[in-house]
């Protein structure tokens, strides 16, 4: 298929990962962070963790949306959702994430209407189509979703929708890098960063952290050459003595961003003044809430939000995950008591919490099963 | 981590145990045990960490399955891991007896001195209508598939029928001459039936069963628990164009693609392959769950493991294009014409040279093999040169694609 296969080419692969190989100085060991769980996702759907050598390890960051969605957020939404009258909307992956007293989709098992939506436009249909219903769209995601809730937001505006509103969820990247570069628990060498968002941010954001923290970060693709070119840049970075934000996924991010989908952003939302994180704990200035001049489509206004905090399960180690502290595995309920049939943390829910991902796809001994596969990468 | 705390809403309640009502007691449970464990590691070295906690996983999957949730959730439906626990913990635990326990596609009953198989299966796929069929040709093809893949040859078909008030009877007679052509097409009679008329709002239009019997006169038998190491997987065809074409033909996604459902009978293919190799050793048809779900039943079934390839696995290219689009693995969707047989390996070649004589199987192709290494799980080496599983699927990516 074009414009895919070229990105996964299995020839390209083993000839970069003899570069990679290369670059390492024996006896020194790399731990890289994908930041986005897009990347996680594409790891181990691809295995691309067979191509590296034993010293460079991928740390699991924390850029899943629904990851970070503390439970007590998800309890509200069921709170709104259960007011008379009332269809809320949110993305597939929102779907299964659990509240303290289940998921969305127990909660639509029990009859309350929570509808599954493609595009959050879909909520404005859904709302057009019920004059008599109060449509709730659940917002979550961080900038790369953030443009077209607020272009959602733009369009009720413009129509006059008087049965539509936005549960703001929206969360922002950069607060999360800086927590985690400020956290004691992690040594970290580097960042693949995230490539989606820096689609809408750009790369001049991540700046502090090569400047600053001396770590550097490509931004990258989500196809598996792309992921591992931009270890490949990481390690030459480091082989150099270098630290630089470099653009990996230069043929969809431009170095400033979109300066269209910021001003859409920054026209209907503007930045709470803090907001809690799954695992992360409160993180001023991190998330986004609806602005008072579309207060009108701002759920939080509109009805009566618990916003009761609620504590994660005691078993739940999704922090320590999310903060690439803990491998999934090294998780205590892991595969046991948490699976994605019946997930205790949001990491075990997403397709790209590393949970999910590892269960799904890498849940396996990779030395054994390498032998068995004899995939011969190309070491020098 | 200086991540701040400025405040935040009072009444914080930070040490309450918030497992909710379904998870108290298996959490705990799981963490005692958890917690067992690491007391007998602690004694020594510890070779193998991640192993460990693999094993842990496996010893986890194969206990006795139980079902979690309070209601009926529309993943119990998808064929992926919650059918399997709801089949196995409520119906399989209700019904027990040794010709249901294989769980096999059609029962294989001994009735004087003939050997007869017997299935059944609901459609209640949306849209009624669909580039490539409709609901009534596949309630006809899924259950004589049902039917072949068991080895049978299949004879006769009832069908019943439960309909909303409303519905448009010009509807009603172009599926049943649907039913009429794919009976035909397939050999089989429709020879007894059922009727009923539910209110408005209480049903979809129209939902149909069908069951079916048929001749097990070759005498081989068949079953997934057969597979052995050595043995080759073959599927007949491309695979994902059933439940690519149902999920554009609804519209909802506004992308439009050249695809067809794939529903067809698949007895002659069948037979013609029991033909040229006796000693086929297992049959199922990719339908709900995809070919993804009948290769975790192999390793679940025969305790062995099972290793395909990315690259070997036909796949459209418009159906590959939907699914990377939509976010979808296609070795989920599901198919309603299509064969995923297990042959013995020194008979692979004889086996495709049989299928690809027959229209249904001019793409038919080896996807992979039966092993002995990890007992219990499926590897796929991916197209890229890495190496993953290939787990059953959870939660439902397409709800009534048949």
């Amino acid at each position: 298929m074009k414009f895919v296969d070229e990105f996964r080419d299995a020839d390209t692969a083993h000839a970069l990962a003899a570069k990679i190989a290369a670059l390492c100085e024996p006896g020194r060991q790399y731990k890289l962070m994908e930041v986005c769980g897009g990347h996680t996702h594409t790891i181990y759907k691809h295995g691309l963790e067979d191509y590296l050598p034993e010293s460079v390890t991928l740390v699991h960051g924390p850029g899943c949306p629904v990851c970070v969605i503390p439970m007590g957020r998800v309890d509200d939404a069921m709170a709104l959702a259960s007011e008379p009258d009332v269809i809320m909307t949110s993305f597939g992956d929102m779907m299964r994430v659990p509240g303290s007293n289940g998921s969305f989709f127990d909660a639509k098992a029990a009859g309350t209407d929570i509808r599954m939506v493609y595009s959050p436009l879909d909520s404005l249909k859904i709302a057009r189509n019920n004059p008599d219903k109060r449509v709730v769209f659940m917002a979550i995601g961080f900038e790369t979703t953030a443009p077209s809730t607020a272009m959602t937001i733009m369009r009720a505006a413009q129509e006059n929708l008087q049965n539509f509103s936005v549960f703001c969820n929206h969360v922002t990247i950069i607060p999360a890098i800086k927590a985690i570069l400020d956290s004691p628990d992690l040594r970290l060498d580097g960042f693949i960063g995230p490539g989606h968002v820096s689609t809408v941010i750009g790369c001049r954001p991540y700046e502090f952290v090569a400047r600053d923290y001396g770590k550097p970060v490509v931004t990258a693709g989500f196809e598996p050459l792309d992921i591992l070119q931009s270890i490949y840049m990481l390690l030459l970075q480091l082989s150099e003595g270098r630290s630089e934000v470099e653009n990996q996924y230069s043929r969809v991010v431009p170095w400033d961003g979109n300066p269209t989908a910021l001003k859409v952003i920054g026209e209907t939302m503007q930045l709470r003044p803090y907001f809690e994180w799954r695992g992360l704990g409160f993180i001023s200035h991190s998330a986004l809430s609806v602005r008072e001049k579309y207060a009108q489509f701002d759920a939080e206004l509109l009805f009566h939000v618990p916003g009761v905090r609620v504590a994660d399960p005691k078993a739940c180690q999704c922090g320590e995950v999310l903060k690439g502290v803990l491998k999934p595995w090294e998780c205590k309920v892991f595969g046991t008591a948490c699976t994605p049939e019946t997930p205790i943390g949001t990491c075990m829910v997403s397709p790209e919490g590393a949970c999910a991902a590892y269960y799904n796809y890498g849940r396996m001994n990779r030395h054994r099963v390498k032998e068995a596969v004899t995939i011969q990468v190309g070491r020098p | 981590m200086t991540a701040n705390r400025p405040g935040g809403p009072t009444g914080v309640d930070e040490a309450e145990d918030t497992t909710g009502p379904a998870q108290v007691g298996w959490v705990e449970q799981a963490l005692r045990e958890h917690d067992e464990r690491h007391d007998h590691d602690g004694h020594g070295a510890v070779p193998d960490r991640e192993q460990q906690v693999l094993d842990r996983i496996d010893r986890a999957r194969r206990r006795r399955p139980k079902v979690r949730e309070e209601r009926i959730t529309m993943s119990h439906g998808a064929g992926g891991k919650s059918t399997h626990t709801l089949i196995e913990a409520i119906f399989l635990d209700a019904f027990r007896n040794p010709l249901l326990e294989p769980l096999e596609d059609a029962a294989s009953l001994a009735i004087g001195t003939a050997q007869i198989a017997l299935t059944t299966d609901s459609y209640v796929v949306s849209p009624l209508f669909f580039p490539g069929g409709d609901i009534g040709e596949l309630a006809i093809n899924g259950t004589v598939n049902d039917l072949a893949v068991s080895g049978a040859r299949p004879l006769y078909l009832s069908a019943g029928f439960i309909l909303e008030e409303g519905f448009p009877v010009a509807d009603l007679t172009r599926i049943a001459g649907s039913m009429r052509d794919a009976a035909a097409a397939a050999g089989v009679q429709i020879v007894t039936g059922d009727t009923k008329v539910v209110q408005r709002g209480k049903a979809d239009g129209c939902y149909i069963n069908t069951a079916g019997v048929g001749v097990l006169d070759r005498g081989a038998a068949l079953g997934v628990a057969y597979a052995q190491p050595g043995d080759a997987i073959i599927v007949s065809g491309p695979i994902g164009d059933h439940g690519v074409t149902i999920m554009l033909a609804r519209g909802e996604l506004d992308i439009e693609a050249d695809v067809q459902s794939d529903t067809a009978p698949l007895n002659g293919l069948i037979a013609g392959l029991l033909d040229a190799v006796p000693g086929v050793r297992a049959m199922r048809d990719a339908t709900r769950g995809g070919v993804a779900t009948i290769l975790n039943e192999i390793a679940k079934a025969a305790d062995v493991g099972v290793l395909v390839s990315e690259d070997d696995i036909p796949v459209r290219p418009e159906v590959r294009g939907a699914a990377e689009l939509l976010g979808i693995d296609p070795m989920y969707v599901a198919c309603e014409g299509r064969l995923l047989a297990v042959v013995p390996g020194d008979q692979a070649d004889q086996a495709l040279a049989a299928l690809h004589t027959h229209p249904l199987g001019t793409h038919a192709s080896v996807i992979g093999h039966v092993t002995s290494d990890s007992p219990g799980l499926v590897h796929l080496k991916t197209a890229f040169g890495g190496t993953r599983i290939v787990d059953l699927l959870v939660g439902d990516p397409l709800p009534r694609i048949c």
